[in-house]
Formats: C-alpha cells, structure tokens, sequence
C-alpha cells in the first residue's frame, strides 16, 4: 500500500465537510417547512380558540349564535340573551356567494370555451393576459369600483340606497370572473385533443364535441374552478363590506342593506375591547369563516379525487 | 458457466493492480431486482466497456460503483477501492465521489460560465487561490482536448456549446477534481459520430492517468476503445473478458447473440 | 343533420357573444379605472401626504409604506419559502408526511385574508407587543404570502432538469450545495417572475393590514433614515398605512371631500403598479434567461 492511497483511504472514511454541510441544510430545509405548518396549526388553533370562547365562558347556545336574527353584541334580547345572532351575516355571506358564482359560471365557462375552442392562438394569449391581470387587481379596486358605478347604477334603476346584496353580488361576479375563467381554460386545455377528433370523426358537430366531450370530461375541473371563485367570494372581506350597506339585519331584499361575516368582522373588530363579549361574538363569526374555508377546501379534495384525469 | 470475478482476470494480466471491484453486489429498486451477484474487478489504467441491451443492469451497475444510487436503491455488497469497502454508511460518499468521477448520458453542463463549470466544485472545497484554479482550468480541458477550441471564451456560458464540447466540459469538470477512476454512463449517445469518434480518441489518451469504466449501447464503439468488456443480461453478468475475445470468441451463446446483433 | 347543424351555429355564435361581453366588461373595468383616475395623478399626488379632512392631499406616505411592506414581507417570505421548496420538491418522500405538509399549505393558501390578518393580530399586534406597526403588517403579509411563493418557487425549482442535481452529485457534491448554488440559479427566471407576481398581491393586500399595520399614516421625516428614530421611514415599529388600505378607509370613512378622486388616483396609481409588476415578472425572467444563456 502506498502513503497516497494511505491517505486517499483516510480521507473516504472521515466525515467530509460536504457531510456536514448537506445535513445542515437538510435540517434547514425542514425547519422552514416545520415553520409553515406551525402557522397553519398556530392559525386555526388561535382562531378556534377565541371562537368558542363566547360559548364556553359567556354560555351563548349555539342554536342563539346560528339562528338568532339580532346582532348587537352588548345589548340583550328581549328574552334577556346576549344579542349574538348570526343568521343576517351567514345568510348574506352565502347570499351573495352563491348568486355571483351562479352569475359567473356561465359567463366564465362560456369565455373559457371561447379560449380554448374557438379563438385564434392570438385572441386567446392576448385574453389570457388580460385575465392574469384582472385576477391580480386588488379587491379595494373592485370596491371602489362598485361604489362608483354599482351601487349608484343599483339606485337609480331599482330604488333604495342601492347598497345590498345585489351590489355585493355584482362586485364579486367581475372579481371571481377572472379566477373561474383561469381555472376553467386549465380543465379545458387538460382534456386531451384525440377526444375532440374522435368526437369530430363521429360526425359531432362543434357545439356536440364541446358540449358532449370537452365540457363533460372536464367537469371536475370545472366545478373546483366554480369552488375556487366561491371560496374567494365568501372570504372577501372590503369590496364586499364597501358596497353592501354593513346593517347586521335579516335581508329582506337584494337591495336592502345587509351585512356579511366578512363585513361585520372588518367594520367591528376595532372598536370593542380584547375579551369583551362584543369582541368575543367577532372572534365566533371568524371561527364561521375560517370553517367555511376548510370546508371549501375539502370539497376541493373530493372532487379531484373523483376527478376523470389529472394532468 | 458464468464468467466473473477476478481471478479470471489474472489469467492474462498478472502485474496490472485492481483499481475498483465488486464482490456480490446486489441493487434493489423497491421489489425489483436489478443487480444480482455482480462480481468484477477492474485494472488500473485500463478500459472497461460495460455492454448488454437496455434494462440488462449495466447503468444500474456504473452508478453503484460511487454510490450515486444511495437515495433510489437498496444496494448490498461489497465495492473494494483503496483498500477497504466503500459500500458502508462509515464511508463518506461525497468522497467517494470525488475520488470516483461520473459523467453522464447527456451533457449537463451547469447555467454558469465554462470556467465556473470546472472551478465549482473545487471552490466549495476551499480552493480559492486564482493561480491553482487557473492551472487546473487549463490542465482539465487540455486532458479533455478542448483547451484550444474554448481558451479565449472561459467566461462564456457552458449552456451555449455544442453537445459534445459540451460533453468535454462535463468530463473537464470531472477530471478538475483530481479522481482515480473516472465512470461514464453513455457519454456518446448524444453526440454526433465525428464528436463520438473525437470523444474516443481523448478517452484512449485518459487512460494513462485514469482507469475509466464505460457504458455503451453502441458495439462498436467498445471494441473499438476498450481494453476489457462485461456483458450483462437480466441483471446478471453473463460475460467478462478481454474485448477482441467477447468479440470474436465469446465463450456464452447469448454474448454471441448479442454482439453479433441477434437481439438487443 | 339540418337541425343539428343549426343547433351548432347558435350555440358557437352564443359562447362568442358571451365571450365579447366578458371581454367588454373586464376593457371598460380597466379602462374606467384609467380614465377616472389617471387624471389625478401628478408629481404633487404622488408625493405629498394625505389630507383627511380637507381637499387636495396626496398619497406619498401611502406609497411609500407599500413599497417599505413590500420589501420587508419578500425578505422575510423568500427564504421561507425557499427553504420549504426545496424540501418538498428534492427531499420530501412520496409518504403521508408530506401529504400532511402539501395539504396545510393548500389550506393556508386558501384562507380568507381577513382570518390571515386576524391571526396577524392576534400574535404579532397583541401577544408580542408589535402593536399596529410595519413590522406586524410584514410579518402577516409573510404569512398570507408564504403558500403562493412556496408553491412558484417549487414549481420553478422543479423544472429545472434532474441532470444538473446529478451532474452536481457526480462531483462529490453535496444534494443541498448542488441545488442551492446550480439548480435554484438555474431556476431563477422563473423564481423572480413567481416572486413579483406576489409581489403585486401583496401590493395589493389592504384586509390583512387594516387591524396589523393599522390605518394611520404619520408624517414622516425623509430626510432620517435612522430606523430607531420614530419619524424615520425606516423605522419598523411605526403604523403604516398603505396604498390599498388608504382607498378602503377614505370610502368606508367618507370625510375627505375629494375622496372619490383621491380614491380614483390612487386606484389608477395601484393598477398601474401591478401591471408594471406583471410585465417586469414577464420581461425580467426573459432577460435573465437570456443573460444565463447568451452566447455574446
């Protein structure tokens, strides 16, 4: 054996610098990862826990908090509870939700069709852009927007303030428009073009093979696109609260003032005191909403699962 | 009979010591056997061409040898090199590697300059003195015969050569970290047959300094440029001698099937 | 086959109707936005602070706060979600863990802002004592960013070919050296595009900041850029309200008496920023692919 590769043996069997080095950055790697998930715990747990605590320590009953029709944190009812109902702001939450995403879907599918079927390489990178910018325009923006022309356009033809659900409904089908279509063209990109021809070969129409083939194969997709916009819809907190009219009343109309969770939470979390009921009844609507956003989630989940084919 | 092991080699090269053997070695991916009982020894400044149609496990095997199947295999076995085993956790393999290069199938040179390609890894071992790196700049590519064509544009991107000076650059890169046995798994198969032909010819030339093992799926190509070949099959090794005899007399049926292009 | 026929021309000619009046709506959306505020914007808008209770302020204060969040929320969500791509795109097995690690940051990607910007309070505003200040708002922003960048990151650092980890490896390098010092390079085209990209979110983010970076905007002294002193613009601790909180409160508050075209203005001027954020994401990823490739 030669004193080089005496050495060159020693050097295979101590732990080289690069060993070191890759553990160090494994664990830094992991540590970051480990980071996120602790937000993720840190969030609900945080949010979970001042939730429940109205129910817990000021004994609100459930069925008061998700029935109850008077919201006003502080006061009693005339029965003597607390005033904690959240019935107006989950019904106009889910009012406007489902009325701009039912507004959307056509208008989003229709122009994903477009894009994807119909149009010219040109027309459809050119409208691709101009969605990937929409979808990244602030939702203050739409707010405002819908101050400027929705509510006082809502005034004019139907009557009333012109704040309400059918404002809130307007503003949030243009912001989840964009989403939806995004979504949507991906699905339909996805489903692989030898469906189109054999379709075509069968002698299907155009409207046959996009109706019967494209739009059937890409449902899954399509329905997480809608999930998506109405999850964004029911989380959107100023664009809404800027145009709806915040009264934490039953809606009697989509033109009456009315409120939703993401709303009241905004409008009220600064002006009551950390620990109070009135703060607390606040930290039960985000528990609401942050459920609400779990749940989107795993409709997500399910569909793709159930889903016809994945890229 | 299935010839292996090293004692086969002695019967016509005596003096020439062993660089690199392998004594039992087995590769498991998940339940699928693709090394079985591969024993081979490989003498110093020699070339050894690795031969056997696709899935016959002579990939599988190169990239044991410096442990570059850690993370996707199961490998079980013995890899002597300088004198011990090197296929046990107690053995560094970054060192190991350093020791025993690897150039690979398709060039892959790094998004850096053709300079920072070669200096890379020795400036994250800590050399740094300009002078050193310099010398080993011009001392790897003149090894890989591409000093002339690259000398005044070593500050160019690595990414806009051609494919095979792009390969030169991979084995420069190789060569700069001064190894012992220098692996390449395909290294023509992306070339055109002039920069192949090219490519042999500096291989014969590193042999003198190197003890290269070299996969091909390309016959010729290893009796044109090997000293020794093995052929696999099935995750076997079916034969291991010197290249003109598995050419021309191949002691197995099926390494005469092969090399006289019956299947593969 | 008549009928049918028939059938297939109305319902093309209807998705191309559909189709127009999306395209028509979103071209009036962009240009109303153009149209009523780009008029406001001038040198004097965009330097000056604000007024609230009288005619003629500017945003300048508001601007500069978005851009000091933006910054400090990159510094503290890239090498975050750096590190987390990494692991999940070259370490992370294919096993429950790491399904567990993929689902939450799914979930925190879809959590409603506002929740994100509650928690923000909650812990950096009143459990550490950070108050309404920059350093709160960053810190939420972070948060509300982390799952997006992580995922581009990821998806950037993914498409980058296995052969240069390998060829990295074959030398005796270590997996994390390699992919830091060759494969994240080799991806940052499309690190930087994913990271402006957020960039223009976050620009835009007002619900998360309203109760973490509060909705004050103080006068600040720009001539001190020491952080520790309290009218610095550098300093952290400090309320900052930005850009997009500012539209929100001027139209939620109603006092200002110019605050639709203030508002106007500002939304033309927040727009306008994140279209440059979305052609810079486009053009600077060409160019730096360009640079790493060039064959000048």
């Amino acid at each position: 054996m030669t004193p080089k590769s005496n050495l060159k043996t020693q050097k295979l069997l101590t732990k080289s610098k690069t060993a070191r080095y890759e553990q160090r950055g494994k664990f830094i790697s992991v540590l970051t990862l480990a980071l996120i998930m602790v937000i993720v715990i840190g969030i609900i747990g945080f949010i979970l826990v001042k939730g429940v605590t109205m129910f817990i320590n000021d004994h609100v009953s459930l069925k008061d908090f998700f029935l109850g029709t008077n919201w006003n944190p502080g006061s009693t009812t005339p029965s003597g509870q607390p005033a904690v109902g959240a019935l107006p702001m989950i019904v106009g939450s889910f009012g406007v939700t489902l009325l701009a995403a039912l507004l959307a879907t056509p208008f989003a599918i229709g122009t994903a069709i477009f894009m994807t079927e119909l149009s010219s390489k040109k027309e459809a990178s050119f409208l691709q852009m101009v969605v990937e910018l929409l979808v990244g325009i602030p939702s203050v923006v739409y707010g405002f927007i819908g101050l400027t022309i929705v509510v006082p356009f809502v005034r004019n033809t139907l009557g009333g303030s012109g704040f309400g659900i059918l404002s809130g409904t307007f503003v949030l089908f243009v912001m989840i428009l964009p989403t939806i279509v995004s979504m949507t063209v991906d699905a339909l990109k996805s489903v692989p073009n030898h469906y189109r021809q054999a379709a075509f070969a069968l002698g299907a129409t155009q409207w046959q093979t996009i109706w019967k083939v494209v739009l059937r194969s890409a449902t899954p997709g399509i329905l997480t696109a809608i999930v998506f916009g109405m999850a964004r819809a029911f989380g959107e907190a100023l664009a809404v609260q800027m145009v709806i009219g915040n009264a934490a009343l039953m809606p009697h109309s989509l033109i009456s003032p009315a409120s939703t969770l993401t709303s009241v939470l905004t409008a009220g979390m600064g002006n009551t005191v950390m620990g109070s009921l009135q703060n607390n009844a606040l930290w039960s609507l985000a528990l609401v909403l942050l459920t609400m956003s779990l749940i989107f989630n795993l409709i997500v989940h399910l569909i793709g699962r159930k889903g016809a084919f994945k890229k | 009979m299935l010839q292996t092991a090293e004692q086969y080699l002695y019967q016509f090269d005596k003096e020439t010591p062993i660089a690199i053997s392998t004594d039992k070695l087995n590769v498991f991916y998940d339940d699928q056997h693709a090394m079985i009982d591969a024993s081979l020894a490989f003498k110093q400044n020699t070339i050894t061409a690795l031969i056997g149609p696709s899935g016959s496990g002579k990939s599988t095997y190169l990239r044991s040898l410096n442990r570059m199947n850690d993370d996707v295999a199961t490998v079980t076995g013995q890899i002597n090199f300088q004198d011990i085993n090197i296929n046990q956790p107690a053995v560094d393999v970054y060192e190991v590697r350093r020791q025993i290069g690897m150039v690979f199938q398709r060039p892959n040179p790094f998004a850096k300059s053709i300079y920072d390609n070669i200096t890379f890894a020795l400036k994250r071992r800590g050399i740094t003195d300009k002078q050193t790196l310099d010398e080993i700049v011009e001392t790897s590519l003149k090894q890989a015969a591409i000093w002339d064509q690259v000398k005044d544009q070593l500050n160019k991107s690595a990414l806009a050569l051609s494919g095979g000076q792009a390969q030169r650059i991979c084995i420069a890169r190789a060569l700069a970290v001064k190894p012992e046995i220098l692996l390449l798994d395909e290294p023509a198969s992306a070339l055109d047959p002039i920069s192949t032909a090219q490519l042999e010819e500096t291989l014969k030339g590193l042999k003198k300094q190197y003890t290269i093992i070299i996969v091909t799926h390309n016959m010729q190509q290893a009796a044109r440029l090997s000293d020794y070949t093995v052929f696999f099959d099935q995750g076997r090794v079916v034969e291991y001698n010197q290249t003109r005899k598995v050419f021309t007399r191949p002691k197995m049926d099926r390494t005469n099937d092969y090399v006289s292009g019956n299947f593969g | 086959m008549k009928a049918n026929q028939r059938k297939n021309q109305i319902a093309i000619s209807g998705v191309r109707v559909i189709a127009a009046l999306v395209v028509i709506i979103l071209a009036l959306l962009l240009g109303y936005i153009f149209v009523r505020g780009l008029p406001y914007v001038n040198w004097h808008f965009l330097t000056s602070p604000a007024k609230p209770f009288q005619a003629g302020g500017g945003i300048g204060i508001q601007l500069f706060n978005s851009f000091y969040l933006l910054i400090l929320t990159l510094i503290i969500s890239l090498p975050i979600s750096l590190g987390a791509a990494i692991y999940l795109n070259q370490y992370a097995k294919d096993n429950w863990l790491t399904s567990v690690m993929r689902t939450s940051i799914e979930i925190l990607s879809s959590l409603p802002s506002v929740v994100v910007g509650l928690f923000g309070f909650l812990l950096f505003v009143i459990q550490m004592g950070y108050g309404f200040s920059i350093l709160s708002g960053a810190l939420t922003l972070a948060v509300f960013n982390l799952p997006l960048l992580t995922r581009s990151v990821e998806d950037a650092i993914g498409s980058v070919d296995d052969n240069q980890l390998q060829g990295g490896l074959g030398l005796g390098l270590s997996k994390f050296e390699t992919i830091t010092h060759i494969v994240v390079p080799a991806a940052l085209p499309s690190i930087i595009s994913g990271v402006i990209l957020s960039a223009g979110r976050i620009f835009g983010e007002a619900a998360a900041l309203i109760y973490t970076a509060g909705q004050s905007a103080p006068t600040l002294d720009f001539t001190d850029w020491n952080p520790f002193n309290s009218a610095s613009p550098l300093n952290p601790m400090r309320p900052a309200e930005t850009l997009a909180v500012h539209i929100w409160k001027i139209n939620s508050e109603g006092i200002m008496p110019d605050g639709t075209q203030v508002s106007a203005g500002s939304a033309a001027v927040l727009v306008l920023a994140i279209l440059v954020f979305n052609l810079l994401a486009r053009y600077l990823g060409r160019k730096i692919f360009k640079k790493m490739t060039a064959t000048d």
